[in-house]
C-alpha cells in the first residue's frame, strides 16, 4: 500500500539558507505521528515546505502525497489533494466573512476534484455542527476570519476549517502554542473526532502536553532539519523528563 | 462682455477656441434669467482656460493638456439610443426612483416621477427653469463658492440635470436615482443637479453615469447639494463610463448645524475621470463622511480632488479614499481640510489607501491641512501596497486558487468604503459590481 506521507532524504532551503537537511518520513493511513523537538529545529519548516509557502524550496529528495510528487503541485492544489496545515499563527483577514471564505475554500477543493459543490444551506448546517463540538459561538464565524479572535479562538477556528475540508493529511503546527488547558482538550477533542483509517495526522509540538490528549502512534525526535530518533509514545514522555539538550549536542 | 477672449495673454487651445464659439453661440437661445450666470461663468472661465499642471488643484490632471478637442454638444436623443437605455445596468434590479437621462437629455418615459412621496419634488433642470422656480434660481451657483474653471464650465453650458426638494421633516427611503447613459455619437454633456434637504429632512441620492459606447465623449456634470438644519443625505456616485470617456463632476455642498452628509464616489471604468468635491461645513455639529473607491485598469486614470472647509465648531469630517490599481491605471488623491478661525472642536480626519496589483501602475496622494483654530483634532494620511503574499499563501494553503485569492482581498479591501453605505440592497449591488469588474481583470 502507498503511504500517505513519503519524505525522502528531503533537503530544503530558505533564502540561501539550508534548513532541512536529509529528511526521512513515512506516514500511512490511519497513523498519528507527533514530531518533537527543540525550538530551531525545522520543525516549521518542514510544514511550510510540504503545504509550498513562497520562499522555501526543495533542493534535493523527495516529498511525496498518496505517491504524487508535492513539489510538482501550486500551494492550492496541494491543498485539493488533500493535504492540511494548521498555521501556528492563524492569520486575520480583514474583510473577507468566514463563511465566503470557507465556502471558497471547500468548494475550489471540490471543483479542483471533479466533485459537486456543497450547496449554502449545507454548509451552513456542517459549520453550526462542528462549531457546536468546537464549543464556539456561531457569532463569531459571522465575523471576518479570525479578525479579533484571541489565539485560542483562531485555533478552534483552525481546527473547524480542518473539520469541514476533511484532509487526507493534516499537519498541526504548534496548535498547543497559545492555548489554555479547556481550550486545549476541545481542540483536541475535534482533532481526535478526524481520526480514520483512512487519514494520516501529524502533530508537530515542542510539549508533551499536547499528547495527552491526542495519542500517538509513533514519536519522532527532530533536531538540526532531520529526525534523529523514533519511538512510540513513551518517548514523549521520555522526552519530557530528560528534555531535548542530548539530542542538540547530538546533531552538532 | 459679448467677447470674453478678446485680448488673451497667451494663444488659446483649440479646445478653448472651440468652447468659446459654441458659448457665443448657445448664448442667444438661452432663458434669459440664466444668461448673466452664463457669461459671468464663462467670463470667469476665460480668465484662466482650460485648468493645466500647473495649478496646483490640476496638478495631476491636466486639463488643457488632455481635452484636445471640444465635442459638439449633444443633440436630443433618437429613438433606439433611447431603448438601448432602457439597459441600463448599474444597480439595476434595486429599487430606486430612477430618473433616465440619455445623452444628455432627460427621457420621461423612461423615468419614474409617479407617486411621489408628500413633500418630495423632482423636476427637470429645464423644467425648473422655464417654470421660472425662483428659489432654485437663486440657489444654483451659489451653494458654495468655488473658484474652479471647470465648475465655471458647466455653470456656463448647463444643460439637463434635476432640481428637487426634499420637504422639511420628511423622510424619503426610497433612493433617488439619476442614470446618466452617454449617447451613441460623440458629444459634451453638461449636467447639473440641485438638492436641496430642507430642515430634519432626510433622503439617498444617486447618481450613476454609463456609457457603452466606445465612442469618445466628454462629461461635465456638477451636482449642488444644500442641506439645512439637521437635514441628512446619503449620496453615491458611479462612473461606468466607456473607455474612451472623459469625465469631470463637481459636487458642492453646505452644511447648517447638525446635518450629516455621506457621500461616496465609486469609479468603475472611463479614459479620464475626475471627482471634484467642495464642501462647506457652516453649522455647527455637522458631520460630513466622505468616500471614494477606484477600481482602475489599462491606462484609466481617475482623480479625486477634496476641499473641506470646517466653517462651524464641533463639526467633524472623514474621508478614506481607496483605490485598486492595475495595468498602468492611475489614481490621484488630493485632499485639503480647512479649518477656519472659530472652528474649535473640529475633528476632521482623511485616510487614502492604494493597492497597487501591478508594477506599472501609479498613486499620487497629497493632503493637506490648513488649520487657524486651536483646539482641533486633524489627522491625515495615505499607503500604497500590494496584497499581503502571507495572507495570499492562506487563502491558497486552504485550496483557494491565486487567482481568486487576489480578488477576495481586493474586494475586502474595496469593501470597507462600501460597507458604509446605508441600503443594504445598493450594498449588494455594489459588491457585485466590484466583482465583476476585478473577475474581467
Amino acid at each position: 500500500m502507498t503511504a500517505l506521507l513519503e519524505i525522502r532524504d528531503l533537503k530544503a532551503e530558505i533564502a540561501g539558507k539550508q534548513i532541512l537537511n536529509g529528511y526521512d518520513l513515512t506516514v500511512k493511513a490511519g497513523e498519528v505521528h507527533a514530531i518533537m523537538g527543540p525550538n530551531g529545529s525545522g520543525k516549521s519548516t518542514l510544514s511550510y515546505v510540504l503545504s509550498g509557502r513562497p520562499g522555501y524550496k526543495i533542493t534535493e529528495g523527495q516529498a511525496l502525497l498518496a505517491g504524487a510528487d508535492l513539489s510538482q503541485m501550486s500551494v492550492d492544489e496541494r491543498a485539493a489533494a488533500g493535504l492540511f496545515l494548521a498555521f501556528q499563527y492563524p492569520l486575520e483577514v480583514p474583510g473577507v466573512a468566514t463563511m465566503t471564505f470557507l465556502r471558497a475554500a471547500l468548494n475550489a477543493q471540490r471543483k479542483k476534484r471533479g466533485e459537486e459543490e456543497m450547496s449554502s444551506p449545507d454548509l451552513i448546517k456542517r459549520v453550526k455542527e462542528l462549531a457546536k463540538i468546537l464549543d464556539m459561538d456561531m457569532e463569531m464565524l459571522r465575523r471576518p476570519v479570525n479578525v479579533g479572535f484571541s489565539g485560542g479562538e483562531k485555533k478552534r477556528a483552525e481546527t473547524l476549517q480542518m473539520m469541514l475540508l476533511e484532509p487526507k493529511l493534516c499537519i498541526l503546527d504548534e496548535t498547543d502554542s497559545g492555548l489554555d488547558i479547556d481550550a486545549l482538550k476541545v481542540v483536541s477533542n475535534g482533532v481526535n473526532q478526524l481520526r480514520s483509517k483512512d487519514r494520516g495526522i501529524v502533530v508537530i509540538t515542542h510539549y508533551q502536553r499536547l499528547l495527552d490528549y491526542i495519542t500517538p502512534d509513533v514519536v519522532h525526535v527532530q533536531s538540526a532539519g532531520r529526525i534523529v530518533r523514533t519511538g512510540g509514545k513513551e518517548l514523549a514522555l521520555e522526552l519530557e523528563e530528560t528534555g531535548y539538550a542530548r539530542y542538540q549536542s547530538e546533531a552538532a | 462682455m459679448g467677447n470674453a477672449q478678446a485680448t488673451p495673454a497667451r494663444k488659446l487651445t483649440d479646445a478653448e477656441a472651440r468652447l468659446a464659439e459654441i458659448f457665443a453661440m448657445q448664448q442667444s437661445a438661452s432663458a434669459p434669467q440664466l444668461a448673466k450666470l452664463r457669461t459671468a461663468a464663462f467670463d470667469a472661465f476665460a480668465k484662466t482656460g482650460l485648468p493645466n499642471r500647473r495649478d496646483e488643484a490640476w496638478k495631476y490632471t491636466d486639463l488643457r493638456a488632455l481635452l484636445r478637442d471640444v465635442k459638439p454638444l449633444a443633440a436630443p436623443p433618437e429613438d433606439s439610443a433611447k431603448q438601448s437605455a432602457r439597459n441600463a445596468a448599474v444597480l439595476e434590479g434595486v429599487a430606486t426612483r430612477r430618473l433616465v437621462f440619455v445623452g444628455g437629455y432627460f427621457v420621461a418615459e423612461l423615468s419614474d416621477l409617479g407617486d411621489l412621496e408628500a413633500g418630495l419634488s423632482v423636476v427637470s433642470l429645464s423644467e425648473a427653469l422655464a417654470k421660472g422656480d425662483a428659489a432654485a434660481m437663486t440657489q444654483i451657483g451659489n451653494v458654495g463658492e468655488v473658484d474652479d474653471p471647470a465648475f465655471a464650465l458647466n455653470t456656463a453650458f448647463m444643460g439637463e440635470g434635476v432640481v428637487i426638494r426634499v420637504g422639511a421633516g420628511v423622510c424619503v427611503d426610497r433612493p433617488i436615482q439619476l442614470v446618466f447613459v452617454a449617447g451613441a455619437q460623440p458629444a459634451t454633456y453638461f449636467l447639473r443637479s440641485l438638492v436641496i434637504v430642507e430642515k430634519g429632512a432626510r433622503a439617498t441620492l444617486i447618481e450613476s453615469f454609463e456609457g457603452e459606447t466606445a465612442q469618445e465623449y466628454h462629461v461635465n456634470a456638477a451636482t449642488e447639494v444644500v442641506l439645512e438644519e439637521g437635514a441628512s443625505l446619503e449620496r453615491l456616485k458611479i462612473s461606468r463610463e466607456g473607455a474612451a470617456a472623459m469625465h469631470v463632476s463637481t459636487f458642492v455642498a453646505s452644511l447648517a448645524a447638525d446635518a450629516q452628509l455621506s457621500d461616496f464616489g465609486f469609479n468603475l471604468g472611463g479614459a479620464v475621470l475626475r471627482n471634484q468635491s467642495f464642501i462647506n461645513i457652516n453649522g455647527q455639529g455637522a458631520h460630513a463622511g466622505l468616500r471614494g473607491a477606484n477600481i482602475l485598469k489599462g491606462k484609466e486614470h481617475a482623480d479625486a480632488t477634496l476641499f473641506l472647509d470646517h466653517a462651524a465648531e464641533r463639526s467633524e469630517s472623514k474621508a478614506l479614499f481607496k483605490s485598486v490599481l492595475d495595468d498602468s491605471s492611475q489614481a490621484v488623491f488630493q485632499g485639503k481640510i480647512l479649518v477656519r478661525p472659530g472652528a474649535q472642536k473640529t475633528d476632521a480626519r482623511m485616510m487614502a489607501r492604494t493597492l497597487l496589483l501591478s508594477e506599472g501602475a501609479q498613486a499620487n496622494c497629497k493632503p493637506e491641512l490648513e488649520i487657524f483654530a486651536d483646539d482641533v483634532q486633524c489627522a491625515h494620511g495615505s499607503t500604497v501596497g500590494a496584497l499581503d503574499e502571507n495572507l495570499i499563501f492562506y487563502l491558497m494553503a486552504r485550496g483557494i486558487p491565486q487567482v481568486e485569492a487576489q480578488s477576495l482581498l481586493t474586494e475586502a479591501f474595496i469593501g470597507e468604503v462600501i460597507d458604509a453605505v446605508a441600503t443594504r440592497s445598493v450594498r449588494d449591488a455594489l459588491s457585485a459590481l466590484v466583482s465583476e469588474r476585478l473577475r474581467t481583470r
